[in-house]
């Protein structure tokens, strides 16, 4: 019978983690045997009937307990910081990572790539190529986790969230939804597959799999949808009395009537779709209804704007990399480690 | 009389056993369901508590079986989601919070501090039928349609999407709020109002501080997850966006809603029980807990912190990136307390006279699962390394070490140590004490494994793990061990009960304890607790383990009486 004991180390996290889960691992079994060990010897030499010195029993020893505490807030503190460097090189994805979407729904997961390619509950990464997961969730809270890799986040109804990393093997790895979400959780999930750069070139090449739409590329995919809905009947080339334009907006600081202000990203530009009344943009009355698009629809749409009024492809490959799939660097495998 | 090194002390004649007492003050059905006595409503707490703990339990050995096959065999997805929300509210709402705190709190705070009763005893008895009309409701609830969202109750599932017997669970848990409000309110009046002459507060046992502080925590908690799962009720029902997005309201705000008192709602389930330890630990040792005010203030401390470390809960929930890393160090903070704790109760031993009697064996056993317990806490509470932990079985191993390992031991010696004294009867003692060992070995098996198999990434809350087949070993080792546990846990049933019938009577202070309860009343109490009001002449834990020693080697004067030690007004 064989008992393994640890997921495979299989991202740019995994090494760090185990190191630190293994040191705190040291400090829990050295100061639960001691906790036994004097207990053990406590009670043996102290036993019932036992003749042992217990004149002037002691009470209490401030001093003893002072070392005490201190010692754990030292080795808390340093646990605490190690951690947190590991936290916080989690939560900040490298500038160069390739940005991939993600819906959760009961019971499956949504994925897609910026080139157009869809999948369902299963997900194609290149190895050593940072990996950017923007993610929602269209019902209620799920969590996109994957053992190997050492990640885990919530994709939350009604907002983005982010999880990112860089694969470091290929290989064929859990997707677990990791937050329950109702009668099929336990089966809302799949594997993520890490390629070697060729494979999984190859494997874009021959498009992905069957899901792969009609418009090729999200972008194309936001732009046609920006033309069924009309959106430039409002929304022209340059700011008019009805409407500011959109050209150039993504990233641009956008002021509000009632004087508060936001960058433009994802979050807001799905935030003006679906309630375009809740920030209008200074000088404006709201003439906008709300759409009701579905998640899908909406990161297409942000993918679109995020190119829009700029020389689109190069802006779009300096923002996004994968929107050009095979335009990836090859030699910046390995994220920013 | 010698007493022997290895038994309690027993009396065939009645010498300190009462003959009217409250057990026997009244046989009418009547006179238990109406009485203002908090012993009475500690005795019918117990009964309940235990009833409910079966319910639990045979939900928890459910989840086991299905476990053991990596498709499960036994039942539906659908059910096996009930089940485990079943098991997680029975056991958190109807078990953990009001075990100790009904049953041990109500009995003992009047007799350990020298009162008549609790400061408010009809509060007390509304406080039991709370606990009742709330927990009947949720039982009906979970047993009749289910409820599948987990005891969470994470928005928007439970108020959007969710179509079991949701609202009803909550309305029951919210009834139990208000028993748990009362209970608190009780608590704190009558330590502050109601201690006999001579009791100060740096004689009161720790037993008394940590429901104290226990009481603070319930007083500033409860009344806020109340509200929540009223709001989410109100979402449900009247569709009124609070937490659902699609109706414009925050999924996140509910957890730091329900987090905020939840966590420190951990510290309610274990302070009573950190409680319980320092007084056997003191009494079995023969020696005054070391540090004792540095116990009592780390309950206050304990307190206090636990109200500022919710967020640990939601490193990866969507909080900001900074949230999480004040979370994680405040989280550092309160383990401290615990620490001081553990060390503290261990050095009671030193110089002590050691008696492995079977309540200080249950409280041995929680010293080690808690301390395992409380230093897992320390992989959750460091963000970085909570990150892959958290939803797993890592989580549900640590939390078992604390709730199960540190409350349910607690409970199970609280009720050895105390048994005597609220029904005037012994139950065999080797069986008691080997029956702790088993106990203590089957947790382990049980636990143990959860933890390996968390890390491995097994996420918690899954009916079906074929997709990782690895897995199963441990679940196998984890569903052996629970039925040790299981066997474990059902002995006492049967031999404490059967002690009720035909254990040899007990006599006032069968351990030779220190303590009110113990020196100055009868074996079951008198209805009024005390023929006087008791005056407290000496230190909290007056033990002299040198003393006692040569007493059992008969070189030493007995033990003054009663009647020499404690006097009455
Ligand atoms: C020594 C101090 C302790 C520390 C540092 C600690 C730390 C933590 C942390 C950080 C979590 C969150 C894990 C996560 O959700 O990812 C957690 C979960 C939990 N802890 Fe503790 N803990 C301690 C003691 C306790 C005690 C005394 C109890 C109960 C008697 C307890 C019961 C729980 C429960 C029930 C959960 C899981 C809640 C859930 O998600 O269902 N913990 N603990
Ligand atoms: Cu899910």
């Amino acid at each position: 019978m064989n008992f393994p004991y640890r997921p495979e180390q299989a991202s740019n996290f995994a090494m760090d983690y185990d190191a630190l889960f293994f040191t705190i691992s040291a400090l829990t079994a050295i100061f639960t045997l001691m906790v036994m060990v004097l207990c053990i010897w406590l009670i043996s030499k102290y036993k019932r009937g036992k003749d042992a010195d217990r004149s002037n029993p002691v009470h209490h020893n401030t001093m003893i307990e002072l070392v005490w505490s201190l010692i754990s807030l030292v080795l808390g503190m340093g646990i605490f910081t190690w951690g947190s460097k590991i936290f916080i090189e989690m939560r900040q994805p490298p500038a160069n990572a390739m940005e991939i979407f993600v819906v959760g729904k009961r019971w499956m997961w949504h994925i897609q790539h910026a080139n157009g390619i869809r999948e369902n509950n299963e997900l194609h990464v290149p190895v050593g190529q940072p990996v950017k997961l923007t993610m929602i969730s269209q019902d209620v809270i799920h969590a996109f986790y994957i053992p190997q890799f050492r990640v885990q986040y919530h994709v939350v109804p009604g907002r983005y969230t982010m999880l990112w990393f860089t694969a470091t093997k290929a290989g064929k790895y859990n997707l677990f939804c990791s937050m329950h979400c109702g009668t099929q959780h336990s089966e809302m999930g799949g594997y993520v597959y890490a390629m070697e750069r060729p494979d999984w070139q190859r494997w874009l090449a021959s498009g992905g799999n069957r899901y792969k739409p009609v418009p090729e590329t999200m972008v194309a995919a936001g732009e046609q949808l920006y033309k069924d809905f009309s959106c430039s009947n409002c929304h022209k080339d340059v700011d008019d009395m009805r409407a500011p334009s959109l050209n150039g907006l993504f990233g641009r600081k956008r002021t509000f009537n009632d004087g508060t202000s936001m960058i433009a990203d994802q979050e807001y530009i799905r935030q003006s779709l679906l309630n375009p009344g809740l920030n209008v943009v200074k000088g404006y009355n709201v003439t906008m209804q709300p759409y009701t698009f579905s998640e899908e629809q909406i990161l297409a749409i942000g993918e679109y704007l995020r190119t829009k009024g700029t020389a689109t492809s190069e802006a779009a490959q300096s923002v996004n990399p994968a929107v050009i799939n095979t335009a990836i660097p090859a030699g910046n495998a390995g994220g920013n480690r | 009389m010698i007493q022997e090194a290895t038994k309690p002390q027993v009396f065939s004649d009645t010498e300190g056993h009462a003959e009217k007492n409250y057990l026997n003050a009244g046989h009418t059905l009547a006179s238990w369901l109406l009485t203002k006595d908090h012993k009475r409503i500690a005795v019918m707490y117990l009964i309940s508590v235990s009833i409910f703990f079966l319910v639990g339990s045979i939900a928890a050995m459910m989840i086991r079986l299905e476990l053991t096959s990596p498709r499960g065999t036994l039942m539906s997805s659908e059910t096996y989601n009930k089940t485990f929300t079943a098991h997680g509210v029975v056991m958190i709402f109807l078990f953990l919070i009001v075990a100790i705190p009904g049953v041990f709190g109500n009995f003992l705070i009047p007799l350990m501090i020298g009162a008549r009763d609790l400061a408010f005893p009809r509060l007390n008895l509304a406080s039991l039928y709370a606990f009742w009309i709330g927990g009947i409701m949720a039982t009906i609830a979970l047993l009749s349609g289910g409820v599948d969202t987990g005891w969470t109750f994470y928005t928007p599932m439970s108020s959007m999407y969710s179509n079991g017997n949701v609202t009803l669970t909550l309305v029951g848990a919210f009834i139990i709020g208000f028993s748990s409000i009362f209970t608190g309110v009780n608590f704190i009046a009558t330590i502050h109002k109601m201690r006999a002459p001579g009791m100060t507060w740096w004689r009161m046992p720790l037993y008394v501080w940590s429901h104290y502080s226990t009481s603070v925590i319930i007083l500033l908690g409860t009344p806020v997850v109340a509200i929540t799962l009223l709001l989410v009720v109100v979402e449900r029902v009247l569709h009124i966006g609070i937490f659902s997005p699609e109706l414009g309201g925050d999924p996140v705000l509910f957890q730091h809603m329900f987090w905020f008192y939840s966590h420190p709602a951990v510290y309610i389930m274990i302070l009573p029980a950190m409680g319980v330890i320092s007084e056997v630990m003191s009494c079995f040792s023969r020696n005054k807990v070391f540090g004792y005010q540095m116990v009592a203030m780390s309950s206050m401390g304990i307190a206090a912190l636990g109200f500022v470390v919710w967020g640990h809960h939601m490193f990866i929930a969507s909080q900001s990136m900074y949230q999480g890393i004040v979370f994680s160090l405040l989280s550092f903070l309160v383990a401290i307390p615990s620490a001081i704790k553990v060390f503290n109760w261990t050095l009671t031993m030193y110089k002590g006279s050691v008696w492995l009697a079977s309540p200080m064996v249950y409280a041995l056993g929680f010293i080690g699962l808690f301390t395992l317990g409380g230093l897992t806490g320390l992989y959750l509470a460091c963000v970085g390394t909570d990150v892959h932990l958290t939803a797993t079985y890592f989580v549900v191993a640590h939390f078992h070490y604390v709730m199960v390992g540190g409350t349910l031991l607690a409970f199970l010696a609280a009720l050895h140590f105390w048994w005597p004294k609220m029904f005037g009867r012994m139950y065999p003692e080797a069986i008691a004490k080997w029956n702790a060992v088993v106990v203590f070995i089957g947790f382990n098996v049980t636990f143990l494994p959860q933890f390996v198999v968390g890390y491995m990434g097994m996420p918690r809350r899954y009916h079906f793990y074929y997709f990782a087949p690895e897995f199963q070993i441990y679940h196998v080792m984890s569903t052996l061990g629970s039925s040790v546990l299981a066997f474990g846990l059902i002995m006492p049933a049967f031999y404490l009960t059967k002690s009720l019938i035909s254990g040899p009577k007990a006599p006032a202070n069968p351990w030779g304890a220190k303590g009110l309860e113990w020196e100055a009343c009868t074996s079951p109490p008198d209805k009024h607790n005390f023929h006087g009001i008791p005056v407290v002449v000496g230190d909290v834990y007056d033990y002299n383990a040198e003393e006692e020693e040569l007493r059992l080697k008969g070189l030493a004067p007995q033990m003054v009486t009663k009647d020499d030690k404690v006097k009455f007004i």
